[in-house]
């Protein structure tokens, strides 16, 4: 076992209380059929619990409820984060009930769902509680056995004390628990010792999905609710100029018409308060439909703005003036502008060895270049939140990842302190990244504000997808130089993007060659964005993996080989102080994938292509099988190997990496926003390609490399390689690279 | 405004709602039944899918006043407790990640199995195609209908 010390965090967790009597903790009137928890066939709920700590509470008849402190997106934390709480806390997982906390910054640790990050910070957190709630009824127990408390072992929910044959369920002693002090130092258990961990639970609000319960923000409603909408530019470089509220004031429903403005002008912003628009029409009335009619009946008028300024915070905290430039953009001005500056010198963020003397004295020189247009996230649930906002204080709800900043951002706007604003956290319908920028948490709070009730932001499809916070758009070019004996003897990229590019400087392969440079270059925009699922990785991937399927080509060496071959000599003899990943971890996926593919026996006749990517502290590799059919790609088969460290749940991991794969072969074929004068040439699933069931791959197998490291996420780190895979197995079936997506057009500009 | 008198999971309700008001919204901010979910507005993604007489249809574009006495089930109707076969194999394979395109696709895939018990491969992925997961679980759904459709 290990022993660890609960110190640090005793003051933020760890606070023994008893808890009120009965009762659930759940949110106020939700509708009916959501004001209770998901009782598993079998469980009683008991008539008392007892609070042990912010993360667990234990009920006299042994059922315990474990809190989900982190926001759940569809990543499945709700049910991992309590299985790893319940393993350390050692309790049959068939009597955890799980509910999902609200956000307490005094009790939790980091309440956000982004970077693939929520199990790998909480983990430790999450044990701790689970093994000091597991001490503390084992102290419990010796103190009314009278026994030396060592001696006092526990099994599935059970304290035993073998010598005396005494034994009894943790509900007996969930009182008594709860006044015993906090320890100061907790055992954790051998991962060899694990029951829970590593063995597939199934998701904790299963039958509440399929039976269309409500869960999402969406489907959240109180008595008096009002439902508002707002009316955005219909492009970017544009601002409201005038409206006539009169018209729809009067129609059916309607309670009001008005201005509103998210940000304060004077207010720094933070970096989860990007926004395209700051100004727009709010209309709020009694139903979604009335208030929908009413937007489609008003006249806006819109006019140009000039180049503006505002203050705001990056990620580390410091605020910098942001300028946002006055115009309306297109698509192929875009085209036009980064073709111009990927000609020109870039900032020079890595260089290595002599990379210019290397191409100079080069027998030949590969190049090439890759690009990706802008993407929306379109998450399955459009933008919604509820406020209720009162004279001294407020509540919001609903789909948020980023629970903590946005409080913030709502209790500044709304003139109150930090903790009169409660965020309370429904399960997202999706978000991709999308809802880590939470303006609309902020226009459902102001309209409240205004209408003195509680209020339902909703936003339609058409809003979610033309309001802006989008993937940027992508251009990157390779350049790999070769002696006359086909030696790779300098590698060179130049990436930029408008309005920021995807490089990362130090991640493989630099760091595997002697003569490396890395550029980059970024184009200044109106069109606001923000991170999408695996950000910069989702194109730097893209493009890396499928030049080096080339370079492989060109040297006449298997890929696999290659890579294999780069990592060597990356682990063994690195170039340079900093290389931001580690290389036996990264061979070790590519190894796993070649062995489970059949890549050394099984490849004849198919059309294959494999890649491997390390982003969000995790690792994948993918060999992509397709056919043609008709001249259409299909998809036969997908091969992932994962390195993720500990896997908490497996099969929901699997489903993580399967939703990645599909994902990123929708995104690499299809996905693609354009604009014209500023606007979204886009606005609906009609206009904008999604991947469909008939192009999802046939069959998808997930393996994952085993070993006792500190478990890593899966949201994000399967998306990006699987998009060079499919780029290269397309290579393979038709003759033709994939430089530029979407591949079903296959061009930049030309 | 008009009153309409609707047959939903068999029970009765009414209503007092402008008649081009569609299904979805009479079935979420009026009656409650929020498992029909709002994801297109324009039948391009399914998350709305309810049956009406047995037959799915989008009821983002179906609009109250077409309802007439035609029976509407949604996903609140199709089973008590979940216990429909394709509810059942929905949990057995665990399919959802974030869940909220789960209700259109089942509803879509319920209806499919009644007039088709015994699909092939590519039936199923006809039938689903209309039917958009942005998660990405298709494959797990193609399974899940195969095993409904032998249960
Ligand atoms: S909401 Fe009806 S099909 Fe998308
Ligand atoms: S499970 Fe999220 S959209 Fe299908």
């Amino acid at each position: 076992m290990t022993i660890v010390k609960t110190t640090y965090n005793r003051r933020s967790f760890l606070k023994s209380s008893l808890a009120a009597g009965g009762g659930l903790m759940i949110g106020f009137s939700w509708i009916a059929s959501a004001c209770s928890v998901d009782t598993p066939k079998g469980i009683v709920i008991p008539d008392e619990w007892f609070e042990i700590n912010a993360y667990l509470k234990i009920g006299e008849n042994g059922v315990v409820t474990i809190f989900s402190p982190n926001p759940e997106i569809g990543q499945n934390v709700k049910t991992s984060m309590p299985m790893i709480v319940a393993e350390e806390l050692d309790v049959d997982w068939k009597n955890v009930l799980v509910e999902q906390a609200a956000l307490d910054t005094s009790k939790y640790t980091r309440q956000l769902a982004g970077g693939s990050d929520s199990i790998r910070t909480t983990w430790s957190a999450l044990r701790m509680a689970g093994a000091s709630a597991r001490t503390m009824l084992r102290g419990a127990a010796a103190k009314e056995w009278n026994v030396p408390v060592e001696e006092v072992t526990t099994e599935a929910g059970f304290l035993k004390h073998t010598p005396s044959r005494k034994k009894a369920g943790y509900g007996e002693f969930a009182s008594a628990a709860a006044e015993i002090p906090v320890p100061e130092k907790v055992e954790l258990k051998e991962p060899n010792n694990f029951t829970i961990i590593g063995n597939s639970k199934k998701n904790v609000d299963g039958l509440k999905i399929v039976t269309g319960k409500p869960l999402f923000g969406l489907d959240y409603k109180v008595d008096g609710m009002l439902y508002a909408m707002i009316i955005h530019p219909p492009a970017f470089g544009m601002k409201l100029k005038s409206y006539d509220p009169n018209e729809v004031k009067n129609m059916p429903g309607i309670k009001d018409v008005f201005t509103l403005k998210t940000y304060n002008d004077d207010y720094e912003r933070q970096w989860s308060d990007a926004i395209s628009f700051n100004e727009m029409v709010a209309i709020v009335g009694n139903s979604t439909y009335e208030v929908w009619n009413a937007k489609l009946m008003l006249n806006v008028e819109w006019e140009p703005f000039k180049e503006q300024k505002y203050m705001s915070a990056g990620w580390g905290g410091n605020a910098n003036e942001v300028n946002v430039p006055a115009g309306l953009e297109s698509t192929e001005g875009h085209i036009a502008k980064m073709k111009a500056a990927a000609a020109k010198p870039g900032r020079i963020e890595r260089r290595d060895g002599n990379p210019e003397e290397a191409f100079r004295k080069a027998a030949k020189v590969l190049e090439r270049t890759y690009t990706a247009p802008f993407l929306a996230h379109n998450p399955m649930e459009p933008q919604n939140f509820f406020a209720d906002v009162k004279e001294d204080s407020a509540v919001v709800v609903g789909p948020t990842q980023t629970p903590e900043p946005m409080q913030k951002s709502v209790a500044d706007r709304l003139g109150l302190p930090l903790d009169k604003v409660k965020v309370e956290m429904t399960r997202m319908g999706g978000g991709f990244g999308r809802r880590l920028y939470g303006h609309f948490m902020v226009e459902a709070a102001v309209i409240s504000q205004k209408m003195k009730a509680p209020v339902k932001l909703v936003y339609t499809r058409e809003d979610d997808m033309t309001f802006g916070i989008y993937r940027p758009m992508y251009h990157a070019v390779y350049r790999a130089a070769f002696d006359k004996d086909k030696k790779l003897t300098a590698f060179h990229v130049k990436m930029g993007g408008v309005p920021e590019n995807a490089l990362h400087a130090n991640r493989f392969p630099a760091g595997a060659l002697d003569n490396y440079l890395a550029e980059s270059w970024a184009i200044d925009s109106n069109i606001s964005v923000g991170a999408m699922r695996a950000p910069g990785s989702n194109f730097n991937a893209a493009a890396e993996q499928s030049f080096l399927d080339e370079v492989a080509e060109e040297m006449g060496v298997d890929p696999i080989q290659f890579r294999l071959d780069l990592l060597k000599r990356a682990q063994e003899n690195p170039v340079g102080e900093r290389n931001d990943y580690d290389a036996a971890r990264y061979a070790g996926v590519l190894e796993l994938v070649r062995e489970k593919s059949g890549w050394d026996t099984d490849s004849a006749g198919k059309n294959r292509g494999v890649a491997a990517y390390f982003c969000h502290n995790s690792y994948t590799a993918q060999v992509v099988d397709l056919v043609l059919e008709n001249g259409e790609p299909k998809v036969e088969k997908v091969f992932n190997a994962n390195d993720c460290g500990i896997v908490i749940n497996p099969d929901a991991a699997i489903n993580m990496t399967e939703g990645s794969v599909v994902d990123g072969i929708g995104t690499a074929m299809f996905g693609e926003l354009t604009f014209n004068q500023g606007e979204p040439q886009q606005n609906n699933f009609d206009g904008y390609r999604m991947i469909r069931h008939a192009e999802a791959p046939k069959k998808i197998e997930t393996y994952f490399v085993e070993n006792d490291i500190h478990p890593t996420g899966m949201g994000e780190p399967p998306y990006p390689p699987v998009m060079a895979a499919l780029a290269n197995a397309l290579y393979k079936a038709t003759g033709t690279r994939y430089y530029h997506q979407p591949f079903v057009k296959n061009s930049f500009g030309s | 405004m008009a009153v309409f008198n609707l047959n939903i999971n068999k029970k009765q309700y009414q209503v007092d709602v402008d008649p081009s008001t569609p299904m979805l919204w009479v079935l979420r901010d009026h009656l409650n039944l929020v498992g029909t979910k709002y994801g297109c507005g324009i039948a391009q993604c399914g998350a709305c899918t309810i049956h009406l007489n047995g037959k799915a249809v989008r009821s983002c574009i179906t609009f109250v006043d077409s309802i007439g006495d035609k029976e509407i089930t949604t996903i609140e109707g199709l089973s008590e407790n979940g216990e429909h076969p394709v509810q059942q194999a929905w949990l057995g394979h665990d399919v959802a990640q974030c869940g909220y395109c789960q209700p259109g696709q089942i509803m879509t895939a319920a209806a499919f199995l009644s007039e088709n018990p015994h699909p092939s491969d590519e039936e199923i992925e006809t039938a689903m195609n209309g039917n958009i997961c942005r998660c990405g679980t298709y494959t797990r759904i193609k399974a899940a209908v195969k095993t409904a459709s032998n249960s």
